[in-house]
C-alpha cells in the first residue's frame, strides 16, 4: 500500500464530508448526524487499516507522500507518518466519535454543527502527517478557524469572549513560531522538519542562522535561544503549559461539550506532538540549556493545574483544569529525557521510558478526558444544564450503570493500576526521576491532588442524599451503553496490555532517544 | 502595430471606451436603465485586460520594449499591474452593474469614469518619467474625486469627495514639489538618468529632500501613516464598490512608482529612505490596527486596516530589490483580491443607500443571509491571513523578505501587529455569527444577487483561495518581474 496516497486520503475524506453534510443535511438533521458519523468510522477504518499495515520496525517515516507546492520557496507537500503519528491519527479519529456522540443531541443549526467537527478532523489530520513546516502550520492556524465558530454558535453564555480569547491566544503563539521558522527557513534554506532536524543536530543551524540574521549582536547560541523561545510559545500556549494557559478554563467551559471533547482530546496533543516531533530533534541543547525553567514549567503545569482543579466547583473546569494537570506529566517525561547529554545505555533506556511514556499518556490522556467529558454531556443534558457540583448527589441510586461506568473513566484518569491511565503515568515516573529527581519528586504531589478531587467528584456527584428535581433521573439506556462501551473497554485493554501501543511506538522512541546529541 | 501604439494599447482602449460611454449617454433617455453603458465599460475594460496580456507575449518574445522617447516603459513589470488594474476595474464594474437601485441619470459618468481612472492607474505603472508619473496620477485622481461623492445629496459623501480632493491635491503637490527638486539635483526627470545624475550630484542634499517630498506625496495616495488621516472619513463616505476599487487599484499603481523610483531612480539613496520607509511602515501597521480596535462602522473599520496593509505592503520595501518587487507585487494581487471582495459583499448586502453600516448591523447575519455571511468570512480571514488564503502567502513573502535583509524588528512588529488585527475582524465576524437581535439584521431586505455580481463575487474568492493553495503561478510571475533601468531610458532623451 505504498503507491496509494492514503495519508492524503484519510485528510480529504472528512473534508468532503463536510460538504456532504452540508449540502445533504440541509433537509434534515437526522441525516446530517448519520452522514457524519458514517464519514467519522470511514476515517476510523482508514486510521486502523494504517494501524495493521505499519511496519513496527521502522523508526522512520512511513507512507510518505512529498510532492513540490512552491518552489521558489522551498514549500513541499510532504507527508509521512511515524510511530507517534499513527497514533495520534488513531486518537484523533476516535476522539471525533467519541465527540460526534456527545454532540448528539445540538438541535441548533445541526448541519453546520456537524460539518464544523468533521472540518475539525481534516485539520487534525493534516497536522499530524505534514513534515514540512508551512504545509503543517497551514492545518495548525486552520484547525483553528473551525473550533472558534464551534465555540461561537454553540458555547455558552460567555462564548463571544472565550471564543476571541482562544483564537487571539493560540494566534499569538503561531504568529512568534512563524517568525521563529521564517528565521531558520533563511538560515537553512529548508522548512523541512527532517532536514533542519539534521542541520541542527550536526550544528551547523547555528552558526548558519548567526550568518543570516546577526540580530542586536546575539551570539549564535543567545541567537538560538531566541529562536526556541518563538516555537516555544507556540506550543506552550496550545498544550497549555503553566502561565500560557489562561485561554483554556474558559475556552472549555464555554465550548458545547462536543467540542470540549475534542479540544482536550485532540487538540491539545497538537501542542505535544510539536514538542516530540519539532523541539525535542532541533533544539535539544537550547532546551537543556534552559531546563531548569522549564522542570518548573512542568512541575506548576502538574501541581498548580490540580490545585485549581480542587477548588474548582463546575464540572467543565475542573476536568479543563485536570487536563492542564494530566499534560504536564507529558511536559515532564519530554523535559527530563533532553536533561543529560550522552549515549550510554542506562541513559538510553530511561530516556525510552520516559518518552514512551509521554506519548502512551498523550493517548491515554486522550481517550479518558474525551470520555470524562462525554459523561459531563449526559450529565448535563439530563439534568437541564447543571454543571455544579452541587446541583448534583445520590444519582448512583437511580443511574447505577452510568455511576459505574463514569466512575471508571474517573478511575482512569486517577491513575488505578489496571487502567490506561496508570501504566502511562508509571512509565513517565519511572523514566524522569533518576533523570530529574527533585522535579518528578515535586510532581508526585500532583498525583495525590488528583486523586483527592476525582474522589470528591465521585462523592459529591453519586453519593449522599438524592436531590428532589433528579428524582426522575435516567439511568443510561442499552443504546448508550453500547456506545460508551467501546471506549471503557480500551481503557482496560490499554491498561492490562499496553503492549499494543506500546509496539507500535518503540521503534519512534529509539529513533528519537538517538537524536538526543548535543 | 508601432511601438508607441502598442505601449498604449490598454490605455487607448479603455479611453475610447469611456468616451464611448459618454458619448452614449445623452442618447438614452431620462429613466431608462443605464446597464448597456455598464455592459460596454466591461467589454472595455476585458478587451484592455486583454490587450495588456497581448503586450506580454510581445514582451516575452522581444525584450522590454520603450517608446514615445523613452518615457514609457513595458516590461513584465509594469504589464503586471496593467493586468491586475483590469481585473480590479473588471470586478469593480461587474459588481455595481446593480448597485444602482432605481435608474439614476448619471450613472453613466459613474461608468466612464471608472475607466477613466484606470487609465491614470495604468499610465502611472509604465511611466519612466516623472513628469507622465504625475499626470497619470492625476488623471486617476481626479476619477476618484468624484466617484468618492457619487452618493449625491448625502452630507458623508460631500465630506468624503471634498476631503479627499482637498486633501489629494495638497499631497500631488508634493509629489509635483519632489519631483522639481530631484530635477534640481540630477538634472532629469526621468527614472534611468536620476540614477545616473546622482552619482554625480553635487547637492544629495536636495535629492534625500526630493526622496522625502515623493514619499509624503504617495504616501498619502496608498494611506501610509501619518498620511493616512483623510482613509476613515472618504472610505465611509463613498459607494462600498469604489472603496472597492479606490483602495486597490491606485495603491497598487502608487506602489508600483514608489518601487520603481526608490529601487531604479535612487539606489544611491537606499540608506536614506530605508529609514523612512521603516517609520512609515511601523506607524502605518500600528496606527492601522489600533486605531480599527475602536471603530464601529464596518468601512471605517475597513479603512483603517487598509492603512495596516498598507504597512505591510512597505515592509516589503526593506528587502532586496527583487524580493520587494516580488514580495510587494504579490501582496498588492492578494489585497485586492480579498479587498474588493470584502467590499463587493457589503455593497450587495446593503445597496446604494446603504442601510447595514455598523457591526452591530451586522448581528445574525449569518441566519438570514448565510451565502454572503460565509463570503465575507472568508474574506476576513483572509485579510488575518490565515493559511490556505492569499492573505497568508502575501505575509510570508513580505516578511521573509524583510527578514532576509536583517530587518528582524520590522518583522517582530509586523508579525505582533497581524496578531492585534485578528481581534477586530474576529469582532466583525463574531457579531456575524451570533444569534440576531430583534433590532438588527430582521427588517432589512434581501438584495436578490444578480449574475454579474456573482461573477464578481466568485472571481474575487477563487483568487484569494488560489492565491493561498497554488500560488505557484504568480510567484513565478512576480519573481522576474524586477524592472530594469534599460540602456535605451538610461540615455538623455534627445531635446525636441
Amino acid at each position: 500500500m505504498n503507491a496509494f496516497p492514503w495519508l492524503s486520503l484519510l485528510t480529504a475524506l472528512p473534508v468532503v464530508g463536510a460538504g456532504v453534510v452540508l449540502v445533504a443535511g440541509a433537509r434534515s438533521d437526522r441525516a446530517a448526524r448519520f452522514l457524519s458519523v458514517g464519514f467519522a468510522v470511514g476515517a476510523l477504518c482508514i486510521a486502523l487499516l494504517l494501524w495493521h499495515g505499519f511496519d513496527v520496525n521502522v523508526g522512520g517515516m512511513q507512507l510518505v507522500e512529498q510532492h513540490a507546492w512552491v518552489p521558489a520557496l522551498h514549500i513541499q507537500y510532504h507527508l509521512g507518518i511515524d510511530g507517534l503519528g499513527l497514533s495520534m491519527l488513531l486518537l484523533s479519529a476516535i476522539v471525533t466519535l467519541i465527540s460526534l456522540g456527545a454532540s448528539w443531541k445540538i438541535e441548533d443549526r445541526v448541519p453546520l454543527y456537524f460539518a464544523l467537527i468533521l472540518l475539525v478532523e481534516a485539520c487534525l489530520f493534516g497536522a499530524f502527517t505534514a513534515l514540512n513546516f508551512i504545509h503543517w502550520f497551514t492545518f495548525w492556524e486552520l484547525c483553528l478557524i473551525p473550533a472558534f465558530f464551534l465555540i461561537k454558535i454553540w458555547g455558552g453564555p460567555r462564548r463571544t469572549p472565550a471564543a476571541t480569547q482562544f483564537l487571539v491566544y493560540t494566534m499569538a503563539g503561531s504568529v512568534a513560531m512563524l517568525l521563529s521558522f521564517l528565521a531558520m527557513y533563511l538560515a537553512a534554506n529548508t522548512f523541512e522538519f527532517e532536514e533542519l532536524a539534521t542541520i541542527a543536530q550536526s550544528g551547523r543551524l547555528l552558526p548558519s542562522l548567526a550568518a543570516s540574521s546577526s540580530w542586536m549582536h546575539l551570539t549564535p547560541e543567545h541567537l538560538g535561544l531566541v529562536i526556541f523561545a518563538g516555537v516555544f510559545l507556540g506550543f506552550a500556549v496550545k498544550v497549555p503549559v503553566i502561565p500560557f494557559h489562561t485561554w483554556l478554563p474558559d475556552t472549555y467551559a464555554e465550548a458545547p461539550t462536543g467540542t470540549t471533547i475534542l479540544l482536550t482530546g485532540a487538540m491539545s496533543k497538537m501542542g505535544l506532538y510539536g514538542f516530540l516531533r519539532i523541539l525535542v530533534p532541533i533544539f535539544a541543547p537550547q532546551m537543556q540549556s534552559v531546563l531548569t525553567p522549564l522542570l518548573w514549567m512542568a512541575v506548576a503545569t502538574v501541581v498548580l493545574g490540580s490545585l485549581s482543579a480542587m477548588a474548582q466547583t463546575d464540572l467543565k473546569r475542573i476536568f479543563a483544569y485536570s487536563s492542564i494537570n494530566h499534560l504536564g506529566y507529558c511536559l515532564l517525561g519530554i523535559f527530563a529525557a533532553v536533561r543529560y547529554a550522552g549515549s550510554d545505555a542506562q541513559l538510553l533506556t530511561q530516556r525510552a521510558a520516559a518518552l514512551s511514556g509521554t506519548m502512551l499518556q498523550m493517548f491515554n490522556h486522550g481517550i479518558t478526558a474525551a470520555t470524562i467529558f462525554w459523561f459531563v454531556a449526559i450529565l448535563e443534558t439530563r439534568s437541564g444544564g447543571a454543571r455544579e457540583l452541587s446541583d448534583f448527589g445520590g444519582l448512583r441510586r437511580n443511574a447505577p450503570v452510568l455511576a459505574g461506568m463514569m466512575g471508571i473513566a474517573l478511575f482512569s484518569s486517577l491513575g488505578l493500576p489496571g487502567l490506561n491511565g496508570f501504566i502511562s503515568e508509571f512509565l513517565i515516573f519511572k523514566g524522569a526521576f533518576p533523570l530529574a529527581t527533585w522535579a518528578t519528586a515535586l510532581c508526585t504531589i500532583g498525583l495525590l491532588i488528583t486523586a483527592v478531587f476525582i474522589l470528591n467528584v465521585i462523592q459529591r456527584v453519586f453519593s449522599g442524599p438524592l436531590q428532589e428535581r433528579h428524582s426522575n433521573f435516567l439511568d443510561l439506556s442499552g443504546k448508550e451503553q453500547m456506545l460508551l462501551a467501546p471506549a471503557i473497554a480500551l481503557m482496560f485493554l490499554l491498561g492490562l496490555d499496553p503492549q499494543i501501543l506500546l509496539s507500535h511506538l518503540n521503534a519512534t522512541v529509539l529513533q528519537l532517544t538517538n537524536t538526543i546529541k548535543f | 502595430m508601432s511601438t508607441n501604439l502598442l505601449a498604449l494599447l490598454p490605455e487607448l482602449v479603455l479611453t475610447i471606451t469611456g468616451v464611448l460611454v459618454m458619448v452614449l449617454e445623452p442618447v438614452i433617455p431620462a429613466g431608462k436603465s443605464r446597464k448597456p453603458l455598464g455592459w460596454l465599460a466591461i467589454l472595455g475594460s476585458l478587451l484592455s485586460g486583454l490587450a495588456a496580456f497581448y503586450q506580454l507575449q510581445i514582451v516575452n518574445a522581444q525584450g522590454t520594449l520603450t517608446a514615445f522617447y523613452s518615457t514609457i516603459q513595458i516590461d513584465p513589470f509594469s504589464i503586471f499591474f496593467h493586468l491586475l488594474i483590469a481585473a480590479v476595474v473588471l470586478v469593480t464594474l461587474l459588481g455595481s452593474l446593480d448597485y444602482f437601485e432605481s435608474p439614476i441619470t448619471h450613472a453613466g459618468e459613474y461608468f466612464a469614469l471608472v475607466l477613466f481612472g484606470a487609465v491614470g492607474m495604468m499610465f502611472m505603472t509604465s511611466s519612466v518619467e516623472l513628469l507622465m508619473v504625475f499626470i497619470g496620477l492625476e488623471i486617476s485622481s481626479i476619477s476618484t474625486y468624484i466617484l468618492a461623492g457619487f452618493r449625491k445629496g448625502r452630507a458623508t459623501a460631500s465630506e468624503s469627495s471634498i476631503k479627499y480632493f482637498l486633501l489629494g491635491s495638497f499631497a500631488t503637490a508634493f509629489f509635483l514639489y519632489g519631483v522639481a527638486l530631484i530635477y534640481g539635483a540630477t538634472g532629469s526627470t526621468s527614472i534611468g538618468p536620476i540614477a545616473a545624475g546622482l552619482a554625480i550630484t553635487r547637492t544629495p542634499t536636495m535629492a534625500i529632500l526630493a526622496v522625502a517630498m515623493v514619499l509624503i506625496g504617495l504616501g498619502f495616495k496608498v494611506s501610509a501613516a501619518p498620511f493616512h488621516v483623510w482613509t476613515p472619513d472618504v472610505y465611509q463616505g463613498a459607494p462600498a464598490p469604489v472603496v472597492g476599487l479606490m483602495s486597490t487599484a491606485p495603491k497598487a499603481a502608487a506602489f508600483a512608482v514608489l518601487l520603481r523610483f526608490l529601487f531604479n531612480g535612487t539606489p544611491m539613496l537606499h540608506g536614506h529612505w530605508i529609514l523612512l520607509i521603516e517609520i512609515l511602515a511601523v506607524a502605518s501597521m500600528c496606527l492601522g490596527n489600533l486605531g480599527a480596535l475602536k471603530q464601529h462602522d464596518v468601512k471605517r473599520l475597513l479603512a483603517y486596516s487598509s492603512i495596516a496593509h498598507a504597512g505591510y505592503l512597505l515592509v516589503a520595501f526593506t528587502g532586496t530589490h527583487q524580493n520587494a518587487v516580488a514580495g510587494a507585487c504579490f501582496y498588492t494581487a492578494t489585497y485586492a483580491a480579498m479587498n474588493v471582495g470584502a467590499f463587493l459583499v457589503l455593497s450587495q448586502l446593503s445597496g446604494f443607500s446603504e442601510r447595514i453600516r455598523s457591526i452591530e448591523d451586522f448581528t445574525g447575519l449569518a441566519l438570514k443571509r448565510p451565502g454572503m455571511s460565509a463570503l465575507l468570512g472568508f474574506f476576513l480571514l483572509s485579510l488575518i491571513g490565515i493559511p490556505f488564503t492569499g492573505g497568508f502567502f502575501g505575509k510570508f513573502y513580505v516578511f521573509s523578505g524583510a527578514l532576509q535583509n536583517g530587518h528582524v524588528w520590522l518583522g517582530i512588529v509586523g508579525l505582533a501587529n497581524s496578531g492585534v488585527a485578528c481581534f477586530y475582524y474576529l469582532r466583525l465576524l463574531a457579531a456575524i455569527y451570533s444569534r440576531p437581535t430583534s433590532d438588527s439584521v430582521a427588517y432589512i431586505p434581501v438584495r436578490k444577487v444578480t449574475a454579474p455580481a456573482a461573477v464578481a463575487l466568485a472571481a474575487t474568492a477563487l483568487a484569494t483561495l488560489g492565491l493561498g493553495i497554488l500560488p505557484n503561478k504568480l510567484v513565478h510571475l512576480v519573481e522576474r518581474a524586477t524592472p530594469t533601468t534599460t540602456a535605451a531610458v538610461a540615455v538623455q532623451p534627445t531635446q525636441q
